[in-house]
């Protein structure tokens, strides 16, 4: 690199003309393509992170109508309202659709949303390929719902253990259906972090190094990496019951020489990671949430991040606590207790730095803030849960029971999202523009609240009193039916809760206040932009330089200039100190994603009948990315400027050091 | 702000470079990410394969051992391909277009031999992949690394395409470069996968 090639601190005149044209040539270069096949072709983050939220919520909604038809079945005993085959299909459609179409989908989602503005970049690394797994992601959760709709949905639990799921005891298409929405989910999931960590690492603004980072950018980067260590592992074993379903490999087959806890492995190697993956950006929600509300830096910054990537690496080592119904060797097991409850420091880590920052700060209880302390009150009881099942001779009393499935709910409803619908209220008014209804909210808040309670916390009694999950009805006298019914009244309110929080989003989207910049007065880059933000993020890449971004910021704080704007070019910094490295340029809309999405689905649907789906696909497939990555006029342009730019500067005589800043 | 002229502090970037070779640049990165999923699954694999050498007593339960031949032809050739794969890479990062051309060029024509050898090592496994869960895991561990070699010489041949045709811009030598580097990555995995596939049978 020449000497030339560096930053420059200097003193710039830039007039309000300035600004104005600048205005208009990045209003122009950034455009978001209008039109069907526009629609198709976005590679804007904000676009994608907006659908991406809203398809997470139709999908929650859906398996929100399910769980509630959970509970009008349990209601009473004796209850013949849905019946066992339907009922076996609708609670591992619920199970399947929050946890791979909605929690981390939406988790991922916030991230590509807000990441960008958070960092101060112009759109995500790897825009298309962005784009590409929104209609992957789309696609699949398609698949799941049609199934339902035909009755032909999966019907084997969740984590679709074998036997139950192998060839042998699941005929029919159902648990392929199930095997092959893993697969469109992880692909879009593993695609989503490959972007956010090179967003992450590479386009930070000057000045942001890693100590400076949002703690919400930090959780998206652990997240990121878990998503890239954890799901491997659940590709390749539900690709093998794909395999030992359409082609007779033996993986699952004990008769064969395979083994059936192979797939419990597997699964919860991925399984439970997962669960930090949905929880780690809610905690990244949280920390915004807090420091906004209290107008004070988080306290212990670093004991957060500590805490944040340390819960990455001991989410890895707790898998085996899902299986110790099992029969492995007890002393093995002792490890994973310890483990387990080892996860509960950094957890505690980060309650206690929160209620540190809220004690000293002057806490505004606006409707974030509400389900902030509501999501750490269920979480801690969740937490509470989740280590006396830790405990190998408790687990054992209530495996299967609905002990476990009051601590799940516990943990990813409390723990997740509660979180995330207060990190809509905090961020509605900067995607959309206009203010939620703060009364609305805390109406809102409450019905969730006490619905949630109610509905759950009756089921860690009737786990203990012996009522299995999973059973679509049970008896008049096993003394389940009062705590079955408060819990199913429990979900009306809940239900109520959701509709109101629905019915808030499209008054306050239609008629809400108008938002100004930062509402709040919260701290991150995001809040420095107009809102909703304008297509390419900021006018000026500012030059940040203080962990608190806006808060820390100088009255005579530098912009970055030379960025160009006459095409898509963005600053790429290095990884540590944020220090400019060199520019990039990212790549125009186009509706290849789209199409090889397309491809990429009806190969995955048609693998499920045949295994010829693959020598089908592969000749569409090579078609619609050799068309993804094939140069457009735009290169060729570009081929002529660096032509150009070059032949200038060999006709240029080399200016000293002196010339160059001058 | 009325118009008046405001000089302000600013960081001037406009003399940075337009692309980076290695891991300042961005299409590392993503070249990154994408080796340490996808060596993530190779890891799986082969914990899968010695998790079912334990459930049986002999291994290969009941089958004969894979035959050498093609597979060690193989690895030979993969590890060769080594040199033009590091001629290439050294060439984009000098922004050698003739050099790109041939060594790229090499490395395609050496990964569609390796291609063609693989397809006759399925002939020698010795075992259909619903034999038992031994034929299983020799096939899919055999086949992910087939897709990885297969897709990477198409890849390749792109970018060779891509390389006669045009445009050419500096951005596109840092394609050439990390696809070099994911060339390097296939090359490695086979070398214990080849191991497990062809001597784990003889030795344990």
């Amino acid at each position: 690199m020449s000497e030339l090639a560096r930053p420059i601190e200097r003193r710039q005149t830039i007039t309000a003309a300035d600004q104005e044209r600048l205005r208009r040539q990045l209003s122009a270069t950034w455009y978001v393509p209008r039109g069907v096949i526009g629609w198709f072709s976005v590679a804007d983050h904000k676009t994608i992170g907006r659908r991406y939220i809203v398809t997470a919520f139709c999908f929650f909604i859906f398996a929100g109508v399910l769980a509630g038809l959970m509970r009008l079945q349990l209601a009473v005993p004796n209850n013949h309202f849905i019946g066992p085959d339907l009922y076996d299909q609708i609670f591992t459609v619920h199970g399947t659709t929050m946890m791979f179409l909605f929690a981390v989908p939406v988790m991922e989602a916030m991230g590509i949303y807000l990441v960008p503005l958070m960092i101060g970049t112009r759109n995500i690394a790897f825009p298309r390929l962005n784009a590409f797994s929104y209609y992957v992601y789309l696609f699949g959760g398609v698949m799941l719902v049609v199934t339902m709709l035909m009755n032909t949905a999966p019907d084997v639990g969740w984590f679709s253990y074998v036997p139950l799921a192998g060839p042998d005891y699941a005929p029919g298409k159902r648990a392929d259906f199930w095997a092959q929405l893993i697969t469109f989910t992880e692909v879009a999931a593993l695609a989503v972090s490959v972007e956010l960590v090179a967003t992450i690492f590479k386009s930070r603004a000057p000045g942001m190094s890693l100590n400076r980072m949002p703690l919400f950018v930090w959780s998206m980067l652990v997240t990121a990496l878990m998503v890239i260590f954890a799901m491997p592992s659940i590709v390749t074993c539900s690709t093998f019951l794909l395999l030992d379903r359409l082609v007779g490999t033996h993986f699952y087959n004990p008769a064969e020489g395979g083994d059936a806890l192979l797939w419990q492995h597997l699964f919860w190697f991925f399984g439970h990671p997962e669960v930090y993956i949905i929880f780690v950006p809610a905690l990244g929600i949280v920390s915004s949430i807090v420091s906004a509300f209290t107008w004070r830096p988080i306290f212990g910054y670093a004991a957060m991040v500590m805490a944040l990537v340390a819960t990455g690496f001991i989410g890895f080592g707790l898998w085996v606590h899902h299986m110790f119904a099992t029969g492995l060797p007890a002393l093995g097991l002792a490890y994973f207790t310890a483990a387990s409850i080892v996860i509960a420091i950094p957890s505690g880590i980060q309650i206690f730095c929160w209620i540190a920052s809220l004690w000293r700060g002057r806490p505004r209880f606006h409707t974030p803030l509400l389900f902030v302390v509501g999501f750490v009150a269920i979480f801690v009881l969740g937490g509470l849960s989740g280590v006396t099942l830790a405990s190998v001779p408790f687990d054992l009393q209530v495996h299967d029971s609905y002990y476990v499935v009051a601590h799940l709910h516990y943990v990813l409803l409390g723990g997740a999202v509660f979180p995330l619908i207060g990190g809509l209220y905090f961020w509605f008014p900067k995607i959309t523009g206009r203010l939620m209804d703060d009364g609305l909210g805390k109406w809102n808040f409450w019905l969730l609240f006490i619905g949630f309670n109610v509905t759950f916390f009756p089921m860690h009694v009737l786990g203990l009193e012996g009522m299995p999950r999973r059973i679509y009805t049970y008896p008049d006298n096993m003394g389940w039916n009062t705590l079955n019914l408060v819990s199913s009244l429990g979900a009306l309110l809940l239900v109520l809760g959701g509709a109101l929080f629905v019915y808030n989003v499209v008054r306050s989207y239609a008629w809400g206040l108008a938002a100004a910049d930062n509402p709040w007065g919260a701290e991150t880059l995001e809040w420095s932009v107009s809102s909703p933000p304008p297509v390419y993020n900021f006018l000026h890449v500012p030059v940040v330089e203080g962990r608190c971004a806006l808060w820390d910021r100088s009255a005579d704080a530098p912009i970055v200039t030379g960025i160009r704007s006459d095409i898509r070019e963005v600053l790429i910094t290095d990884v540590m100190d944020a220090e400019p490295v060199h520019k990039t340029e990212y790549p125009e809309p186009s509706i290849w994603p789209f199409l090889c999405a397309v491809v990429t689905s009806a190969f995955f649907i048609g693998s499920i009948f045949t295994p010829w789906a693959l020598p089908v696909a592969i000749l569409p497939l090579a078609i619609t990315l050799v068309g993804w990555f094939w140069p457009k006029k735009r290169d060729r342009e570009r081929e002529a400027e660096e032509r150009h730019e070059e032949a200038e500067r060999r006709s240029r005589p080399v200016p000293t050091m002196r010339e160059a800043r001058a | 702000m009325n118009g008046e002229a405001d000089a302000r502090r600013t960081l001037d970037v406009a003399a940075l470079p337009p692309m980076a070779f290695g891991n300042q640049g961005l299409i590392w990165w993503g070249t990154v990410g994408f080796m340490v999923i996808e060596g993530s699954m190779f890891v799986i694999g082969l914990v899968v394969y010695f998790y079912l050498r334990l459930q049986v007593r002999d291994w290969p339960p009941g089958l004969p051992n894979p035959g050498l031949r093609f597979g060690t032809w193989n690895l030979l050739v993969v590890l060769a391909s080594c040199v033009p794969n590091l001629f290439a890479k050294k060439a984009a990062e000098k922004f050698d277009l003739a050099g790109v051309r041939v060594w790229l060029g090499v490395l395609v024509l050496m990964g569609v031999v390796s291609v063609g050898l693989r397809a006759l090592e399925y002939t020698t496994l010795n075992c259909r992949w619903d034999d038992n869960a031994y034929g299983s895991i020799v096939w899919v561990l055999l086949s992910m690394h087939t897709i990885h070699v297969a897709t990477d010489v198409v890849d390749s041949g792109v970018l060779l395409a891509l390389a006669c045709t045009g445009p050419i811009t500096k951005s596109r030598f840092a394609d050439f470069s990390e696809n070099s580097l994911y060339w390097y990555f296939i090359v490695a995995w086979w070398i214990p996968i080849y191991v497990t596939i062809y001597f784990m049978p003889r030795w344990l």
